[in-house]
């Protein structure tokens, strides 16, 4: 019923690269960008917690809109260079991110920030050496679950970004546009081996960047 | 913004097969038909479980494997199969095309985040309620429907709320693939290089989706008693964070 070419793969395994590599691109981007806002955001709403509301609110409704209307919203003006990908990709990684990240730095106890108060933190150093490091097991879990879904926005981008951009998921328009499977099949689940690969990487990097978590349940 | 303009107030974008309303029709009835199937599917499972405590691990291992896989991804493994089987089990090709792959794929997206809420609403009942129910002489059958139900309700409401805007954020996908709805617009517009078409498209799209948003979350603050509603506003900060 459906036949996977695999002889086909094996000969075009420098396009499947090339594809992956830009799929990352475009995972990585975004995230980077999206990270820095949510991250100013968050810290904004250390500051005034009645920044809180009106942030959710409207990363909220950004991530409502449905991500295809998102991509087509920018054609008209960004054409199909690679910012109609980076922009949407971007705002869809704001609500995780931002909710998570506001979740991690308030979860820190208040005797803890006391403390070093009384050590004569300062308070933006306080927020890098005392709140940041405690409020990562949180910002990661966001870190993920945006991660894992901007993988499959990509693959949605490529419906508009025709041979320009999409990463794996130009596999799937192409192989939708000849009738050809194995390409359907190959950016299908080539993107949610992908999502696999990079969550795990995620969890690798958050246990490097908490081994006080591991010594804990290591010691238990 | 004046080709917009042009596309909401030309008639022809009203009337017929390709008009607003019918194509906000097709959105919405398989939208909702999705919705419906994967309650179906979800609520007996998640209730269950949440009652019982039992198959816990089938519950979370569903709702995971549902979360990795994009809509996207899923509706188009699923296209070659539907078209595949076809003259097999004997329906028309074009329901392989426009209509199964779109739906499954819808279905198996809403499962996850009823299923979870089906069981979680369940489970986050308070332990001493439902002992004391049973302790009362209630049933099995009268905990669930009379205690554990009604104080579920709006966490159940919020996974319903999350269905609901993946399935129609899939549908939209779905006119890709030849399926009808709202999305139509978009990728008509691009492919006919008519950009009042596509933002036309992309404005009843987004206002679908946001309309469908407030008024699932009005709904959930209205089944909320309101004793549950001020010990809910003082957890939902914390709940709103994906878990470490």
């Amino acid at each position: 019923m459906i036949e996977i070419r695999w002889d086909w793969i094996a000969n075009h395994l420098d396009d499947v690269a090339e594809k992956t590599w830009q799929h990352l691109q475009l995972l990585v981007i975004p995230m980077v960008a999206g990270f820095i806002i949510a991250f100013a955001l968050a810290v904004l709403a250390l500051r005034r917690p009645g920044s809180v509301g009106p942030v959710t609110a409207v990363t909220g409704l950004l991530y409502t809109i449905p991500s295809l209307a998102a991509f087509a919203v920018l054609i008209p003006i960004t054409g199909l260079s690679l910012m109609t990908a980076i922009i949407p990709l971007t705002t869809y990684t704001l609500l995780i991110l931002y909710v998570n990240t506001v979740a991690g730095l308030r979860s820190v106890p208040p005797e803890v920030n006391e403390a070093a108060d009384a050590m004569g933190y300062t308070r933006s150093s306080r927020l890098w050496h005392v709140q940041l490091p405690l409020a990562i097991p949180l910002i990661m879990a966001g870190v993920r679950v945006a991660a894992v879904t901007t993988i499959g926005l990509v693959t949605v981008a490529a419906i508009i970004g025709g041979n320009r951009f999409g990463g794996l998921g130009q596999f799937i328009t192409e192989g939708l546009q000849t009738d050809f499977d194995t390409k359907i099949y190959l950016g299908a689940v080539g993107s949610v081996i992908l999502a696999f690969v990079v969550d795990g990487a995620l969890v690798a990097l958050q246990r490097a960047l908490t081994p006080w978590t591991r010594a804990r349940t290591e010691g238990s | 913004m004046e080709q917009l303009l042009e596309f909401f107030t030309d008639p022809a974008s009203w009337s017929g097969d390709t008009g607003i309303p019918n194509r906000l029709i097709e959105h919405l009835a398989i939208a909702f038909l999705a919705v419906l199937t994967a309650s179906a599917i979800a609520l007996p499972l998640g209730f269950y479980i949440g009652h019982t405590g039992r198959l816990q691990m089938l519950g979370i291992n569903i709702a995971n494997i549902g979360r990795a896989v994009p809509s996207y991804a899923m509706m188009v493994m699923l296209l070659p199969v539907m078209l595949g089987l076809a003259p097999v089990l004997g329906y028309d090709p074009r329901l392989g095309l426009r209509f199964l792959p779109i739906f499954l794929a819808m279905v198996l997206l809403a499962i996850p985040p009823i299923l979870v809420a089906a069981y979680a609403g369940i489970q986050e009942v308070d332990r001493d309620l439902t002992e004391s129910s049973r302790g009362m002489g209630l049933t099995e059958r009268q905990i669930l429907t009379g205690v554990e139900l009604p104080l579920a309700l709006p966490v159940l409401v919020g996974g319903f709320r999350v269905a609901l805007l993946q399935v129609i954020a899939t549908a939209t996908i779905g006119a890709y693939l030849a399926g009808g709805g709202l999305g139509r617009y978009i990728i008509d517009g691009i492919a006919r290089r008519d950009d009042g078409m596509l933002y036309g498209g992309v404005v009843l799209v987004a206002v679908l989706a946001i309309g469908t948003d407030v008024l699932l979350s009005w709904l959930q603050r209205r089944l909320t008693p309101r004793g549950v509603r001020i010990a809910t506003e003082l957890e939902t900060e914390r709940a709103g964070a994906a878990a470490p």
